[in-house]
């Protein structure tokens, strides 16, 4: 008898389970409006991409044209293929003190498999994933680009 | 011409008339075979292509995507165009196989599902042919499709093809015996086999209100098998494509892929097709007692849009299955049949005969 209670439950609960399922995939069936799929090349002026999109590694620099790279290679040490080549000069500060800056950050992005390694290990926070994906090009030199633009020096204060 | 959206006897009367005064009795009865066999594979192909069309719209809403959106305007012809890119494919043969059986197999599966097809009651007078055994003939046939698909899993030479032959000839002998016992519950309680009377005795009633909970318990068990006997999700183990590349039908590539493929979606049109006649009324429309002007609203949507209303009914649930539930195991499709459904089943017409015999029935 209890072996046959247990039995009818089963069947009972079985349903019950499927029903619930069910009910999960019908909400997603009439509330289309949620539907994910973005109509790409239509909809490329109102297209927003997410905040944790990794499209491409970039430098902000600030309208002084700062940025608040040291030039400490320490990403380029941590890019697990190579992407990063970190160039620095040495320059005399008015102290008459001799210092490392950056002078070219150069960056492959046909390399890059947008790892997010670099970003993470950067100590001053001066390079960032953008979210720029439209990277076609005719020539594959274009693809290598140097992060910091020309002119631009390192932010007063940055800790190195 | 005599045509009538409500009673296709006159027009199909009218053409025989029209046929066996102009041309002798035997030319007369060809032309009208080629007549209906040409309709029945222009209907097959179009809905053919419909339901692939739909089952992909459906399967993406469920899924929350679009769906095909490219070709024709909300991607409507792309259907259409993915059946030219089939025909044109290049028919691949594996080295080892059975040339003779590797051909013949999706014959067999495609005409099983033609002779299935013919027996089913579209509206009045569009039924190609009416007799005493319908229900019997129509799980007769329905179960030939399995030996195709046996034969085209053994002549591939192919393991893959070969372990979903297997499986799907497991899972088919099993749940058959559901759907013959689901549809015997309803044989009880109908008195008949024929389709016609079928139809009419569910003038006032349909089957699944006036059986009640026996009818209800019969309908469940026939959706359940009858996804089962079409080999689709939840039961898709015969072409699990996770497991076995494409199942049977893995060696097979352009138009004879083609006809495994429109093979399948007519089962599914089949086993709705069934269900919407024997438990949802077929081309009867909906009718309540004694609300005469309800009624009369009712009779007024002619029935081929009563019986594909009902038949497109029955293909979005079966749809909404099988892109809700996960993929059973080989034991666990046959612990569901052998332990539950074939069990109920048996009580369940123990049931019916109870409620048959006590008249308690509306
Ligand atoms: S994202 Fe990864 S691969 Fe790309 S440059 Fe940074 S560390 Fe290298
Ligand atoms: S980007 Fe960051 S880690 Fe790389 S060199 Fe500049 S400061 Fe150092």
């Amino acid at each position: 008898m209890k072996s046959f209670i247990e039995y009818i439950a089963s069947i009972l609960k079985g349903l019950w389970t499927l029903l619930v399922g069910m009910k999960v995939t019908a909400k997603y069936f009439f509330t289309p409006w949620n539907h994910v799929t973005q109509q790409y090349p239509e909809n490329r002026d109102s297209l927003v991409m997410f905040e944790r999109f990794r499209g491409e590694v970039i430098m902000p620099h600030t309208e002084n044209n700062e940025h608040l790279c040291t030039g400490c290679g320490i990403c380029e040490i941590n890019c697990p293929n190579g992407s990063i080549e970190i160039i620095s000069k040495s320059i005399l500060t008015p102290e008459g003190k001799k210092k490392r800056i950056i002078d070219q950050h150069i960056y492959h992005l046909g390399m890059c498999t947008l790892c997010n390694l670099c970003v993470k290990a950067c100590p001053t926070g001066a390079i960032v994933m953008g979210q720029k994906f439209e990277h076609a090009v005719w020539d594959r030199a274009l693809l290598t680009k140097v992060l910091n633009q020309p002119g631009s020096k390192i932010a007063e204060g940055v800790k190195e | 011409m005599a045509f009538n959206i409500y009673d296709f006897t006159t027009l199909t009367h009218s053409i025989h008339v029209g046929l066996a005064e102009s041309f002798s009795p035997v030319v007369a009865t060809t032309i009208e075979w080629v007549i209906v066999g040409v309709s029945y594979l222009l209907f097959v192909a179009l809905f053919g292509l419909f339901l692939v069309y739909a089952e992909r719209k459906v399967c993406a809403a469920f899924q929350q995507r679009l769906g095909p959106m490219r070709v024709g305007p909300w991607g409507l012809l792309q259907t259409i165009a993915d059946f030219i890119k089939l025909l044109m494919k290049e028919l691949i043969m594996p080295r080892k196989a059975d040339w003779f059986l590797y051909n013949l197999a999706p014959f067999i599966v495609i005409i099983a599902s033609f002779m299935a097809i013919a027996i089913l009651p579209f509206a009045p007078g569009l039924q190609s042919f009416d007799f005493d055994i319908g229900i019997f003939y129509l799980t007769a046939v329905s179960s030939v499709g399995v030996i195709g698909i046996l034969i085209a899993g053994w002549s591939s030479n192919n393991k893959y093809s070969l372990i979903g032959a297997m499986r799907s000839g497991a899972q088919i002998l099993s749940y058959e015996l559901s759907v013959s016992l689901s549809l015997l519950t309803m044989v009880i309680f109908a008195g008949s086999m024929q389709f016609s009377t079928i139809v009419e005795g569910q003038r006032d009633a349909w089957f699944i209100f006036s059986g009640h909970i026996p009818a209800m318990i019969a309908f469940i068990i026939f959706l359940i098998a009858g996804t089962a006997e079409t080999n689709r999700g939840p039961f898709d183990l015969a072409e699990a494509e996770s497991e076995l590349v494409a199942g049977f039908h893995t060696e097979y590539s352009g138009v004879k892929f083609a006809m495994f493929f429109l093979a399948e979606y007519i089962n599914l049109f089949i086993i709705s097709a069934v269900a919407a006649t024997v438990f949802l009324g077929g081309w009867m429309p909906l009718h309540f007692g004694n609300l005469e002007s309800f009624n009369h609203v009712m009779d007024f949507i002619p029935p081929v849009v009563w019986f594909f209303g009902k038949v497109l009914f029955v293909i979005f649930v079966i749809m909404w299955f099988k892109w809700t539930f996960p993929r059973l195991r080989v034991d666990q499709i046959l612990t569901l049949e052998w332990k539950y459904l074939l069990p109920i089943n048996l009580v369940n017409i123990l049931l019916m005969a109870l409620v048959v015999l006590t008249k308690f029935h509306f």
